[in-house]
Formats: structure tokens, C-alpha cells, sequence
């Protein structure tokens, strides 16, 4: 009962005067590190964020950083960049958020443009054209691995009649009705609010 | 107006890809390729490739990319902005309102509500690379790279970004054998 509102209200920005620009090269560092080394999409920097941030520079311990990370999980958007806004913005306030989130994406975005630009360049010969046509079927690849993944996870999470019908749904609307994906998607979302129970005691 | 466009482009999947960066792939496709012709699926399959290639997010790099291509710089930095934004400023808003409800049957529905939706377009975009792929190499030869890539990657449990390297160095042996250097 002594102190308890300085280690528990995690809203604020932790104010530590003099500390900031230090603070904010760490960030810096901190989130550089888990961008650049995240290889295979951002999910996969997640356990060097945690490193970072809960093992190096300790600015939140593991229970905060799961909590973090099960809500960014329901939030919309890459995860990795949810989690370096936020942390970011914890730690170092509204400077902090950008820092991070920058020392995030921007390497690897500025990497991407540079290797593509160099593709670009060689694109009309023939030999160049093969070959970058024969990276179409790789990705299709691990589209399906991804699509099995998503559907796997439908049947475990809804059971599989459900998961069924809404796969079938949602195939109908988009590809044969031509709706687009994203009035869809606000349907389901509004779907989840809906409880089942309820709506069979509303009706009787 | 061109920004405003790349805005929206990526403000629709940053704000509805439930269940992180891929989640967000076939609704950026939706609507680089579907909705503004920005690039055919076979390009848009290629930046995919790249983007896979190199570490870091997947989403954010496409973004970035594509804005620049359509945009300039600051056509990179909407799109970027357009990605990343959104959901942040929401984490943020709803931080403490959601803090309490995390563990609430609504808010986990949420993500396995909108899972097969985007199983379905996950797989539909699967459909159309193969079916390019077919049109623009050969029936044969796609198959040959599908199973090859699919063992290397599911069963050797090769990472993805070296399945691409090694496609890309297959299609350019076989593109120099078949058309000569030049």
C-alpha cells in the first residue's frame, strides 16, 4: 500500500529526465537489431523483441510482455511494428514510439527498394525474366503452407463444421459475389459480439 | 490523386489483416493488383519473393516498396504510414479498455471469426501464382518447382528465404541453358 502506483499503471510514458537521449539510442538499438535479423516476416522477430526488451534492456518484465503481446495479437496490423510503437511509447513517449518503430521497418524497406530497383534494371533479358518467373511457383508454395495453416487453425479454434461453412462463406461472397474482402472481414468481427446463446433465449 | 490512393490501398489491410503481417498479404494484393492495376500478379509475386528474401516484416516492406514505385519517396513513406499507423494508434486508444477484456470469448472470436477469410484468400492467391506460373513456364516445369519447393521448405525444413535463392538459381541455369546469356 506504500507505493502502489509506480510500477503497476503501465498508460504513461516513464518519465526520466536526463536519461532520454540514452534512452532513445537504446531504443534505437533495441528494435534495429530485431528488425534486421527477423528473417522470415515479422512474427519471427518477436522472440528477439522479447530478448531486447525483457532480457537486455529490461524495460518490461515477462508478464507485461506477454500481455503486450496477447493484445497486439488481437489487433489488426504487423505485429512487429505494434509492438515497437507501443514498447517504444512506454519507454521513451512519443519520440520513442517513432524511434522504434523506424529502426523497425525502415532498413529492411530501404534494403527491399534497392534489391528490386537492381532487378528492375536487368529485367528484359530473357535469362533475368526465367528466373524471376521461376520464383512465382516457390512463393505459391508457401502461400498453401500458409492458407493450410489458416484453415488448420479455423478447424481447432471454431470446430470444424463451423470453420467449414464460414471457409465456404466467405469463398461465395468474395470470389463468385465480388464483395469486397475487407466489408466481409467487418462481418465477422461484428459476428464475434454476437453470443449464441443469447440470440437463441432472444428469440424464445 | 496518387497518395491518396496508396493511402487507402494500405490503410485497408493495416486495419483489417487480423492475425498479423501475412494475414495483410492477400489484402494488399486485393488491392495492388485487383483495385488499382498497380502491377500484375506475376510482379506482385515477385515482391513477395523479395520480401520473404530479406528479414524484417513482411507488410512493411511491401508497403514501402510499392508506394515508391507509384509514388516516389513520399509514396513510400504513406504507404508505410498507411501500414503501420493505424493499428498502433489503436493499440494505444484501446490499451486499457482492452487490458480488461483480453480474456473476454468476444475479443478471442475476434481473430478466429476472421480466420478462414483469409484462408480462403491466402488460397485463392495461391491459385492464381500457380496458374500463372503455368501460363508464363510450362505445366512441367512449375510442378517440378512446386514439389521441389514444397519438400525443401515442409520436409528438409529449409528456410524459406533459401528455397527462394535456390529457385531463383534453377530458373537462372535453366533460363541461360534455354535463351543464352544476352
Amino acid at each position: 500500500m506504500v507505493n502502489p502506483v509506480v510500477n503497476t499503471q503501465p498508460e504513461a510514458p516513464l518519465p526520466s529526465p536526463g536519461k532520454n537521449s540514452k534512452t532513445h539510442l537504446h531504443l534505437m538499438i533495441a528494435f534495429f537489431r530485431s528488425g534486421i535479423l527477423g528473417f522470415g516476416g515479422g512474427p519471427s522477430a518477436i522472440p528477439l523483441v522479447h530478448q531486447e526488451v525483457v532480457k537486455k534492456y529490461k524495460w518490461m518484465d515477462e508478464e507485461e510482455f506477454s500481455d503486450t503481446l496477447a493484445l497486439a495479437n488481437t489487433m489488426p496490423g504487423p505485429i512487429a511494428t505494434k509492438m515497437a510503437g507501443y514498447i517504444g511509447y512506454r519507454v521513451g513517449g512519443i519520440l520513442g514510439g517513432i524511434i522504434a518503430l523506424l529502426a523497425t521497418v525502415a532498413p529492411t524497406a530501404l534494403m527491399m527498394i534497392f534489391l528490386l530497383q537492381l532487378l528492375q534494371a536487368f529485367k528484359d533479358i530473357p535469362w533475368v525474366q526465367h528466373m524471376s518467373a521461376s520464383v512465382v511457383p516457390v512463393v505459391a508454395v508457401m502461400l498453401a503452407v500458409m492458407t493450410w495453416d489458416f484453415i488448420k487453425k479455423s478447424g481447432s479454434s471454431l470446430g470444424w463444421k463451423k470453420a467449414i461453412a464460414f471457409l465456404a462463406g466467405s469463398l461465395v461472397i468474395m470470389e463468385f459475389l465480388n464483395i469486397h474482402p475487407g466489408i466481409l472481414i467487418v462481418l465477422m468481427i461484428l459476428i464475434a459480439f454476437i453470443p449464441e446463446r443469447k440470440r437463441e433465449e432472444g428469440t424464445s | 490523386m496518387i497518395y491518396w490512393q496508396l493511402f487507402l490501398a494500405f490503410f485497408i489491410p493495416g486495419i483489417l489483416g487480423y492475425g498479423g503481417g501475412p494475414s495483410s498479404i492477400p489484402l494488399v494484393e486485393n488491392e495492388v493488383v485487383g483495385q488499382y492495376g498497380w502491377m500484375t500478379s506475376r510482379e506482385f509475386s515477385e515482391v513477395l519473393a523479395a520480401g520473404n528474401a530479406l528479414p524484417g516484416p513482411i507488410a512493411t516492406k511491401m508497403a514501402a516498396y510499392i508506394g515508391y514505385t507509384e509514388g516516389g519517396i513520399i509514396g513510400s513513406l504513406v504507404a508505410l504510414f498507411a501500414t503501420v499507423a493505424p493499428s498502433i494508434l489503436l493499440m494505444l486508444l484501446l490499451m486499457a479498455i482492452l487490458l480488461k477484456y483480453k480474456d473476454t470469448p468476444q475479443v478471442k472470436n475476434i481473430s478466429n471469426n476472421v480466420r478462414p477469410v483469409i484462408a480462403i484468400l491466402l488460397g485463392v492467391l495461391t491459385y492464381q501464382f500457380v496458374k500463372d506460373s503455368i501460363v508464363s513456364t510450362g505445366t512441367l516445369y512449375t510442378l517440378i518447382l512446386v514439389v521441389g519447393s514444397y519438400i525443401l521448405m515442409e520436409k528438409v525444413k529449409l528456410h524459406p528465404a533459401l528455397v527462394i535463392l535456390i529457385g531463383l538459381a534453377v530458373g537462372a541455369v535453366t533460363g541461360i541453358i534455354q535463351y543464352g546469356i544476352h
